[in-house]
């Protein structure tokens, strides 16, 4: 061991976005060491891609709205399959983690009377996300990552961790490497916190960065942790189709919560045409309802496009495989329209949604004041991952937590957008705080040199393979497979073939070869990432096949319909004696009588 | 005749000359690729990461101008790559792509900006006033804090940094923090519900006076943050009000007896 320099920390925490801050500055605010490693530099997480808001029922703008809408609602958008524990933690306490960034110096927008601005969003039945323009990431992350460098915490930027290490059972610490010369690095701590983020990167069109490749799934999963949900991904209705560099790239729900409308070649206004009966009550019956709703009128109902993600990306869907799409494949999105309404539509779409106007004309020459954008599905989030304890956060391995995307229960089959940014402040916070907990109350374990070694050796194999194949082609053509066979519609024979996809996948990658050396080398992280990136593909792929019904975030061409069935439990995927994958069923615990009546008042 | 256009259009190549090396140095290295509509140059970059070169090293995380990890030298002129697109420069010539020159090079386009994370830590910290109402909360008024939400809007790219000259060219990097802390500071100074003061900090130890106003950072910066006019100007105002002011000197003079 003596080979690699060792870092000691009561707390390690993975992955420096906006859970994994949060959970760094709970853990050391309650008096243990906390080490932070992420793989790029500090504040460039894919929580700053995050736009519309944050939800929280503050009432500030509807003083309808509270803890138990913001559950019920949050229930309803994951077709009741969520963790009803972590759903009433989140509604209740997202408020409270709000104003405490604001205590932490970040700047949301304001209401008349001072307060904190709240916009409406997908599936929240009063405007309930506190915002910052639409680069309310950004400002999250900035807050924490501000207020966290003052918390002594000891952050390790651009390291990548390769393995988790064990103590019989338990999580000890993790090797890793740091990525400018690629030298090894071994983590020991008594409690370590996943906070990775998501799996995009598994698909060709993404909204997700090079950096979601899965790596908390595959570390937890390698470690014996079990992952659920993992069917179920989101698909983000808007993301920009052209040009072809920039697909895939968001256009935040924030332009449909401002009045934006989608529109097909044919000019028709195709969201009017379905709507779940889940949502008839709740939706505009025409257009003038829908745009008084998005103008703060109390007695309208929501436009359609703001039904819940996984149905406005099927629709999208059904309008383009019928003919009527856009000339590059997608939809209209249309804000330009607003200029019928406000006189000084140009300034107010430009005050909004300054990142959208800015990323439209710079990068597809195309000014949303006054054009329709072009826009279809993207791969956005994953509502599956790692199977977590809903007050503590704890994974079913001992000192391991998670927190975040990588942690899995509060969405169910289908996230409400707005619900991710809370998601991170709520449950960042708890899996701080009982990490702290679990460290002082268990010592620290012992680093196994074996382990390291192992570990090291095959992180190292890549550069041997002389004559291998290129890592980059491996991962453009296991992107290429998963988007074609586990994309949006899912039907058993493509699912087959992509679980024989990934087979042959994962024999080039044993043989992904990357030339040069330690330092730096993109094409040498690309051929590691392909380990992470192969895990949650087969887990997306078992548990979707399993599923034999459409539900949320999964639409099974061959299972079309909702079976109560499958309600009644989670699909848990995890690594067996063998080193194959298997799926069972985790019960899904009944819900108390007061949650149930929560459920039922709120229709 | 059309056949040649059609051609030239579809499979227009470039010529890219990117800086490989490490930190004792590098060179400049030719590589040619293949062009098409809409792309920039990080695009780029990453075919050729992906064609011929898979060691070759940069930064990116989001692609989407909101991270701001990409920052690099682009024909000599500091631009995040991902948004530059391949129509708006001259791609008949071999377009230059280098690491930002105000920061030691790690690894071909990778920059040491680890000097920044540094600087940041010495700034004080947001100290808000008691609250407002009793449920802890606090009122602003949009018009209050407009200012202060234009300095928020910072990706942290360094780009400012790399442009100024008191950084770039005179390696003040000891005693000057340059304008992306500045405006920083200048939201914290402007934040409504912050009580602290900052401007003896500003004027020693962060060096305010070495800016002399000419306003390169502001051309750079990919979020349009008038940086010196609304940050950096209204910050030496305070110090000068505070620090040179005869009859404001006069006054904390005879407060203190």
């Amino acid at each position: 061991m003596a080979d690699y320099p060792t870092f000691e920390h009561d707390v390690l925490v993975i992955g420096a976005g906006g859970a994994g801050l949060r959970a760094a500055i709970e853990a050391s605010t309650n008096g243990v060491s906390v080490g932070l490693v992420c793989k790029s530099l500090l504040g460039k997480a894919h929580t700053v891609m995050a736009e519309g808001g944050m939800a929280a029922a503050l009432g500030n703008v509807d003083d309808r709205d509270n803890w138990k809408v913001h559950f019920s609602d949050t229930m309803r958008g994951g077709q009741y399959i969520n963790n009803w524990r972590m759903a009433e933690l989140h509604a209740k306490e997202a408020p409270d983690r709000v104003r405490e960034l604001e205590a932490w110096g970040a700047v949301f927008d304001r209401t008349t009377d001072g307060k904190i601005l709240q916009r409406n969003f997908g599936g929240h039945r009063y405007p309930r996300l506190a915002h910052v323009g639409d680069r309310t990431g950004l400002e999250l992350i900035r807050t924490l990552q501000d207020h966290g460098v003052h918390q002594g915490i000891e952050v390790y930027m651009e390291v990548t961790v390769v393995s988790l290490l064990k103590d019989g059972d338990r999580v000890v610490g993790c090797v890793a490497y740091e990525r400018e010369h690629g030298r090894f690095r071994i983590f020991k701590c008594k409690a370590l916190i996943l906070a990775t983020g998501g799996v995009g990167r598994a698909f060709k069109i993404t909204s997700n960065s090079w950096e979601g490749t899965g790596d908390g799934h595959a570390l937890a999963y390698d470690a014996g942790a079990e992952l659920i949900d993992m069917e179920f991904v989101q698909f983000h209705p808007t993301g920009m189709v052209w040009p072809p560099s920039v697909r895939g790239i968001l256009v935040t729900e924030g332009v449909r919560g401002e009045g934006g409308v989608l529109k097909n070649s044919e000019g028709e206004r195709f969201m009017f045409n379905d709507i779940p009966a889940n949502y008839k009550d709740q939706t505009a019956s025409d257009a003038e309802e829908g745009w008084r709703y998005t103008q703060g009128d109390k007695s309208a109902n929501r436009p359609p496009e703001l039904l819940t993600r996984d149905h406005v990306a099927r629709c999208i869907n059904r309008e383009v495989k019928a003919g009527r799409g856009s000339p590059h494949g997608g939809v209209y999105l249309d804000i330009a329209w607003i200029k019928e309404r406000l006189p000084n539509s140009v300034e107010h779409i430009k005050k909004k949604l300054p990142s959208m106007y800015h990323q439209f004309i710079q990068l597809a020459n195309l000014d949303i004041t006054t054009t329709p954008m072009e826009v279809g599905p993207t791969t956005h989030y994953i509502m599956g991952g790692i199977r977590v304890d809903a007050v503590t956060q704890a994974s079913t391995v001992p000192g391991l937590f998670a927190a975040g995307e990588c942690a899995a229960g509060i969405n169910g089959a289908n996230r409400l957008g707005g619900n991710s940014l809370s998601d991170l402040i709520v449950f960042g916070k708890r899996a701080g705080e009982y990490a702290a907990q679990f460290a002082k109350e268990n010592g620290a374990g012992t680093i196994d040199d074996d382990q390291v070694k192992d570990h090291v050796l095959a992180a190292l194999e890549p550069f041997e393979r002389e004559g291998g194949e290129n890592p980059y082609t491996i991962q453009h053509d296991l992107q290429e497979m998963m988007q074609k066979n586990v994309g949006i519609v899912r039907h058993h024979d493509e699912m087959i073939e992509a679980l024989n996809g990934l087979d042959i996948l994962r024999n080039r990658a044993a043989r992904a070869f990357s030339p040069g050396n330690v330092d730096f080398n993109p094409g040498w992280h690309t051929a590691l990432d392909l380990h992470n990136l192969l895990i949650v593909s087969e887990a997306i792929t078992r548990a979707a096949l399993e599923r034999k019904e459409s539900r949320g975030g999964q639409f099974r061409d061959d299972f079309p319909e909702k079976d109560p069935e499958f309600a009644k439990f989670n699909f848990s995927l995890k690594k067996g004696d063998s080193g194959a994958m298997e799926i069972s069923r985790t019960p899904i615990a009944e819900m108390p009588a007061e949650l149930r009546q929560v459920i039922e008042e709120m229709g | 005749m059309l056949f040649v256009q059609f051609v030239a259009k579809e499979f227009m190549k470039a010529t890219f000359s990117i800086r490989r090396g490490g930190r004792e140095g590098g060179e400049m290295v030719d590589y040619s690729t293949e062009i098409g509509e809409g792309m920039v140059v990080l695009d780029a970059v990453h075919q050729i990461q992906a064609e011929s070169a898979p060691d070759l090293a940069c930064r990116w995380n989001c692609k989407a101008g909101k991270c701001g990890s990409c920052s690099a030298e682009i024909n000599g002129k500091p631009q995040l790559m991902c948004m530059t697109r391949l129509d708006t420069i001259d791609t008949t010539e071999a377009v230059t792509i280098e690491p930002m020159r105000a920061f030691p090079a790690v690894k071909d386009l990778i920059a040491d900006v680890s000097w920044n994370f540094e600087v940041k830590k010495k700034i004080k910290k947001f100290n808000p006033r008691p609250p407002d109402a009793e449920d802890g909360t606090w009122r602003m008024q949009q018009s209050d804090i407009d200012r202060v939400q234009e300095f928020r809007k910072c990706i942290e790219c360094f780009l400012c940094q790399d442009v100024c000259h008191v950084l770039r060219d005179h390696n003040k990097h000891a005693e000057f923090i340059g304008p992306r802390f500045l405006v920083y500071a200048a939201a914290l100074e402007m934040h409504p519900l912050d009580i602290e003061n900052r401007t003896e900090q500003l004027k020693d130890l962060h060096g305010i006076g070495y800016c002399n106003i000419t306003k390169c950072c502001s051309k750079v910066c990919p979020e349009h943050i008038t940086i010196t006019d609304n940050a950096i100007i209204p910050l030496k105002e305070r110090v000068v009000d505070e620090h040179y002011d005869p009859i404001a000197k006069l006054v904390k003079l005879i407060r203190r007896k």
